[in-house]
């Protein structure tokens, strides 16, 4: 059994009344089964409403299941007793930056999680260091972060997390407010604890271009999952992913249209590189004619 | 126009004062507007103002901030000054139709109007050294005993601190509503008062509005984060005392001390 694991797992939002009637039921999750291995890069794409997010902040405890169980590493969401140590080894990182950050300065921010987990003060500061040095912020520690930008302000809410010394870190959508700079950046370090540290990340997003370097990529729709598979696999069933109506990136498509066209290539194209790595030995036969 | 506010009026520069335990600040800033209020004769009001200059000097911040505070309570010292100077019976020095300005009222207008500077000044001074931040630790800490009667004091020092923390961000909200409604039409500038008001409601429902989805977006971060209130909690800059705590406490007997000795000899 892997880090993350949901059986049968069932979500509805109720919206009741004034009287306390239930007004309307919607489904958010719809029957989800997946099992995360420990040390992973997952990626969860989906389009808006497709229970991505409902799913992540199934993982922490923030919401629990109508149906079916959440385990986290072996502890169940809907067990009391265990949610602040659920909610220490799963570390959230959420979407607007802004919302995310108590502390008035930049390392104070980062030592809010050990301050509630009741760390001792010495401790504190030394996962403080170690945090900001692990999302390469250390510069920035006495700021105020209001001055820091979008991508740098991500990166100090994933400090905050990294402080807490979880085994996971959940990002839901952590680059949907971020500039194409800020949005790399946000990347790179989550790929760096990832490979450095051996932390477990399950990204969530509806960029493809950050999902071609992950070890998994776990495709939901309506609640439910409907493609699970390497990256590759994911992306060379264009027609699939075009139905949930996700784009894949733009070179996977030239790809798929050119093979389409008779062009003989493999499937699931990820980078420009390998592209034109398959393309020039049929220009060169072409020449060659 | 809108971002000119700032926060607090801490004012940066490496002191004595600026390294001081918050605590003994507000402890401080107290002893002297008890002082204040003890002091009766012109003697009292010298060891006042020497103890004033001295804690000014120490704390290396330009005079011209200290004085600042005093354009906001300018309208009160006038009233209060000219009821003194007029209302209080004794020995006249003239009169001007009905008013008559005695030397008794002159002596008290004279005591009320610098026990009014000393204490816009000396409160200037420990909001002027200590950052918002630590001004809300230090009453979080020494209002530590009222959590017995059932105040939420860490609740309430953290709800200070968010605050502190979104003002920035909520004002820089405002400006960009306002421009996306001025850029639609709207007026805020002209108009009486009433109008003026009225031309706001376009302005605060949205802030509103967006001020309590950052509200719950922050509770959920905060819940992520393990945050379960003060209990079981520890800090990561915890308040200690130092020597130079101390000192000032000394310091404040000793001045205290003083006045009172002037009251009950003079």
């Amino acid at each position: 059994m892997g880090i993350i694991r949901a059986s049968r797992l069932i979500y509805d939002y109720i919206r009741r009344d004034e009287d306390d009637h239930v007004e309307e039921v919607s489904r958010a999750i719809d029957g989800l089964d997946l099992d995360i291995k420990a040390g992973d890069f997952v990626a969860i794409l989906g389009h808006n409403g497709s229970g991505k997010s409902t799913f992540a902040k199934q993982i922490n405890g923030i919401l629990l299941p109508t149906e079916g169980t959440v385990w986290i590493s072996g502890m169940k969401t809907t067990d009391e007793s265990h949610i602040w140590d659920i909610r220490k080894t799963a570390g959230m990182v959420f979407q607007n930056p802004d919302n995310q950050i108590i502390g008035n300065i930049v390392e104070e921010d980062v030592g809010f999680g050990p301050e509630n987990l009741g760390v001792p003060t010495d401790e504190i500061w030394q996962r403080v260091d170690e945090s900001l040095e692990a999302v390469g912020m250390t510069a920035y520690r006495m700021k105020s972060p209001n001055k820091l930008s979008g991508g740098q302000k991500q990166r100090v809410a994933i400090a905050g997390v990294m402080a807490m010394r979880p085994q996971c870190i959940i990002l839901d959508e952590p680059t949907a407010m971020l500039d194409p700079n800020g949005r790399r950046e946000v990347i790179r370090t989550v790929h760096e604890l990832n490979q450095k540290e051996g932390i477990t990340v399950l990204l969530i997003t509806h960029y493809m271009e950050e999902v071609i370097e992950a070890d998994r990529v776990i495709v939901m729709d309506d609640g439910r999952l409907v493609m699970d598979g390497t990256p590759r696999e994911i992306f060379s069933r264009v027609k699939e992913l075009k139905s949930y109506r996700l784009d894949v990136p733009q070179v996977t498509e030239l790809a798929y249209e050119l093979k389409q066209a008779g062009v003989d290539l493999p499937e699931g194209i990820l980078t420009i590189e390998e592209l034109t790595e398959h393309l020039l030995p049929i220009f060169r036969k072409a020449n060659a004619l | 126009m809108i971002r000119e506010i700032t926060l607090g009026q801490y004012y940066p520069v490496d002191s004595v004062l600026h390294r001081m335990d918050p605590r003994t600040k507000l402890f401080g800033t107290m002893v002297f507007i008890v002082s204040l209020f003890l002091a009766n004769s012109l003697a009292a009001y010298g060891v006042a103002t020497v103890f004033l200059v001295l804690v000014i000097r120490l704390s290396k911040v330009p005079f011209s901030f200290m004085i600042r505070g005093l354009r906001a309570i300018l309208f009160l010292l006038l009233i209060s000054v000219s009821f003194n100077l007029f209302l209080t019976p004794g020995t006249e020095v003239f009169r001007i139709g009905f008013l008559r300005m005695t030397w008794e009222g002159l002596r008290l207008a004279g005591f009320m109007a610098l026990r009014l500077i000393y204490l816009v000044i000396g409160s200037s001074v420990m909001t002027l050294t200590t950052t918002p931040n630590e001004l809300t630790d230090g009453l979080e800490k020494s209002m530590g005993f009222l959590n017995r009667v059932g105040v939420p004091v860490h609740e309430v020092s953290m709800m200070m601190s968010i605050a502190l923390r979104f003002i920035p961000i909520l004002v820089e909200e405002t400006d960009k509503i306002m421009k996306a409604q001025m850029a639609r039409g709207a007026d805020f500038e002209s108009g009486n008062l009433i109008q003026k008001a009225k031309s706001m409601v376009p302005l605060l429902v949205p802030l509103f509005i967006s001020a309590f989805r950052r509200a719950t977006d922050l509770a959920m971060a905060m819940e992520a984060r393990c945050y379960h209130g003060g209990e079981g909690r520890t800090k990561m800059k915890p308040l200690c005392y130092h020597r130079r705590d101390t000192m000032g406490y000394l310091v404040y007997a000793g001045y205290l001390l003083a006045i009172v000795l002037l009251r009950h000899f003079s």
